[in-house]
């Protein structure tokens, strides 16, 4: 069968074994990312059966999800001081070590958040398979790749044998067209979609982005956009590489050379969706018609214009308790409402670019009184060309704290959390209940948006306070 | 895994939608290596008197009836494994997330999907014991009305009613994977 979508050029590429009535495929995985929490369990699998990894050269991993993000100490190695996330860290870095596997530890110049590490290096290819214990896997999609996240037992599955059973997923596409207005980013372009669609919009769906905005989008914005789409229900969202995929890959340091990149590139510019193509659903959006968006509830397709009112429950008993839990009223907009943290980071939104715009709003400005801020850059990468720029200088003179790399208060797994009551601007991707601490309250924006709330200690409108 | 054919249960009531997986285990609790004794946590930050798991009838109740989107979020087989662990083998709900379904089949845990009527009765029968039948792909409550057919795929079917392994099913396929190995790897 000619495949005619981005999505089913590369899913036919590593089909191993067809999928029947009775059987899903064997699905060959390119590229297999692992981290200390998921995976001790999976290479336990290995340990019992006797099995070895079978391709440890395709498999990368490194620690990010209970690592703590507290500053180096001047001299000697980094203390771990949570005794159970150092079991998990001693433990990933036994696995590696036996099954030879390749593995950015603490203390590694490559260290960092494992969606943001792998594609500045240059592993995150387009047309690749790429699959990690963990639900954000759709990051690297930006590059049009397929990835997506799995369960523990799946990740032993592609340790033992670089495959998976599975179903092949319907197709969906997301046309965003239009310029995105002042103070607007990926970040609220995606937000926006996720309202729009719903949490479980994109089940059982591949959805690919495409549109106007989504071209005129930086890799690291597209990176964010194709982040996010999990919390639309969808596992896996694709762009088609195109020049600005090139452009990234020809700097990355594991990205093909020579002869290798002239095939590579030859290749990667057929992955684009056939103009007669169809999707099972399409749905589109208006870029130029955005605000910032903030999300009030405790799911993130509760995301509304950042002026907008917060609707009220009409009856919705997940939607009213979600309203009691987050203490805000319906009718009112966020705005003024008070704020105790503002984080910074996440596999979303802590790349360069990203802490570049916070800067913007942080440059000549303070930290509110009684706010905290934290900055924690997604990758030691990210935070080494911050400082060559002099973002620390920005964040840390505005009284905010500029921390060693790792998921943080995304998933407040390493001490990095909220106390319960306290309300948090967030650049991460999930609002949940207890997500970043129990108790704990989560507006999600963006780093535009985080920032202005860090400096007024209120929600606010970025527009008032950026050119 | 051991086989299922047949569950008979009576079934704990949460009437939420998107009960995502931070709050069926908060992270907090994945420092672990291992995966045994996750029942203690689950739902662990919503737990109290008045919270369904807490009453008296949920004892001993191995269905969990929920509403729209159960187990989004994260991809962490915390989830099932903390809910197998609790006693719970069949999750009835208005929508299952995908990662959460994928993990709950290797778990032990059947997903049945179910149309609002149905839950309607599900949620006006509190007590009662539920009755979910693999072979027939159906899903009843006993001397509550007629049965409601629900949808599985037939390999995941299979897989719950046999107790298969998925691993060894790829573990059995290694000679196609090195054939398509040495196939791509040999192409320019």
């Amino acid at each position: 069968m000619s495949e005619s979508t981005l999505f089913g050029k590369v899913w036919s590429g590593h089909v191993v074994a067809p999928e029947s009535e009775s059987t899903p495929a064997v699905l060959y995985v390119d590229l297999h990312l692992v981290h200390e929490v998921t995976s001790p369990q999976a290479f336990e699998v290995l340990r019992e059966r006797g099995l070895r990894v079978r391709r440890p050269d395709r498999t990368v991993a490194t620690m990010d999800h209970s690592t703590p993000t507290t500053p180096r100490p001047a001299r000697g190695p980094r203390v771990v001081a949570d005794q159970d996330a150092k079991a998990q860290i001693d433990r990933l870095e036994r696995n590696c070590r036996e099954q030879g596997i390749r593995l950015y530890a603490l203390g590694d110049d490559h260290q960092g958040i494992v969606h943001v590490i792998a594609p500045e290096l240059g592993l995150t290819r387009p047309g690749m398979t790429i699959t990690c214990g963990d639900s954000h896997t759709s990051t690297h999609g930006a590059f049009g790749a397929l990835a997506f996240g799995i369960g523990t037992s799946e990740v032993g599955h592609v340790l033992a044998t670089q495959c998976l059973l599975q179903r092949r997923p319907r197709t969906m596409r997301a046309t965003i067209d239009g310029k995105p207005p002042r103070g607007v980013t990926a970040k609220d372009v995606v937000l926006a979609l996720i309202a729009k669609i719903g949490t479980a919009g994109g089940a059982r769906h591949v959805i690919e982005y495409a549109g106007s905005t989504i071209r005129a989008m930086s890799m690291e914005e597209r990176m964010t956009v194709c982040n996010m789409t999990i919390e639309g229900g969808a596992r896996a969202g694709m762009v088609a590489p195109d020049d600005t995929t090139f452009e990234w890959l020809a700097k990355c340091p594991e990205a093909p050379q020579g002869p290798s990149w002239e095939r590579s590139l030859s290749r990667w510019r057929d992955l684009r969706t056939d103009d007669d193509a169809s999707f099972d659903r399409e749905v589109s959006l208006d870029a130029s018609q955005l605000s910032p968006m903030i999300t009030f509830g405790t799911d993130p397709s509760t995301a509304i214009p950042i002026g907008s009112p917060v609707p009220e429950a009409n009856g919705d008993t997940t939607r009213a308790r979600a309203l009691a839990y987050m203490g805000v009223e319906a009718g009112k907009p966020l705005l003024g409402h008070r704020v105790d943290v503002v984080f910074v980071g996440s596999c979303t939104n802590a790349r360069l670019s990203d802490l570049r715009q916070a800067a913007t709003v942080m440059r000549g400005r303070h930290v509110a009184p009684g706010v905290r801020m934290l900055v924690v850059a997604g990758s030691q990468q990210v935070k080494h060309r911050a400082e060559a720029e002099g973002l620390d200088r920005v964040f840390l003179e505005a009284g905010a704290e500029w921390r060693e790399p790792g998921c943080s208060m995304c998933i407040a797994m390493n001490g990095d959390r909220l106390d319960a009551g306290q309300y948090a601007v967030s650049t991460s991707n999930r609002n949940f209940e207890g997500r970043q601490g129990p108790g704990g309250r989560t507006f999600l924006a963006s780093p535009l948006t985080a920032a202005a709330a860090a400096v007024t200690g209120r929600v606010t409108d970025v527009r008032e306070l950026i050119d | 895994m051991e086989p299922i054919r047949t569950i008979r249960s009576r079934f704990v009531l949460l009437p939420i939608d998107d009960a995502d997986t931070d709050q069926i285990i908060p992270a907090r609790f994945l420092k672990t290596t291992s995966r045994a004794g996750l029942g203690a946590h689950l739902f662990a930050d919503r737990r109290g008197p008045d919270f369904p798991l807490d009453r008296p009838e949920a004892r001993g109740a191995h269905v969990l009836v929920a509403g729209r989107n159960f187990g989004c979020g994260s991809s962490r087989e915390h989830a099932p494994w903390a809910l197998f662990d609790a006693g719970f083998r069949a999750i009835i709900a208005l929508g299952i997330a995908d990662i959460f379904r994928a993990n709950a089949i290797k778990n032990g845990i059947v997903p049945v999907v179910v149309d609002e009527p149905f839950h309607a009765r599900l949620t006006a029968s509190p007590g009662a014991e539920v009755v979910i039948d693999l072979d027939k792909l159906a899903v009843f409550i006993e001397d509550g009305g007629p049965s409601a057919a629900f949808s599985l795929d037939p390999f995941s079917r299979h897989c719950l009613m046999a107790g298969v392994d998925e691993l060894g099913l790829l573990l059995a396929q290694v000679d196609s994977i090195a054939a398509y190995e040495k196939q791509v790897e040999a192409s320019p």
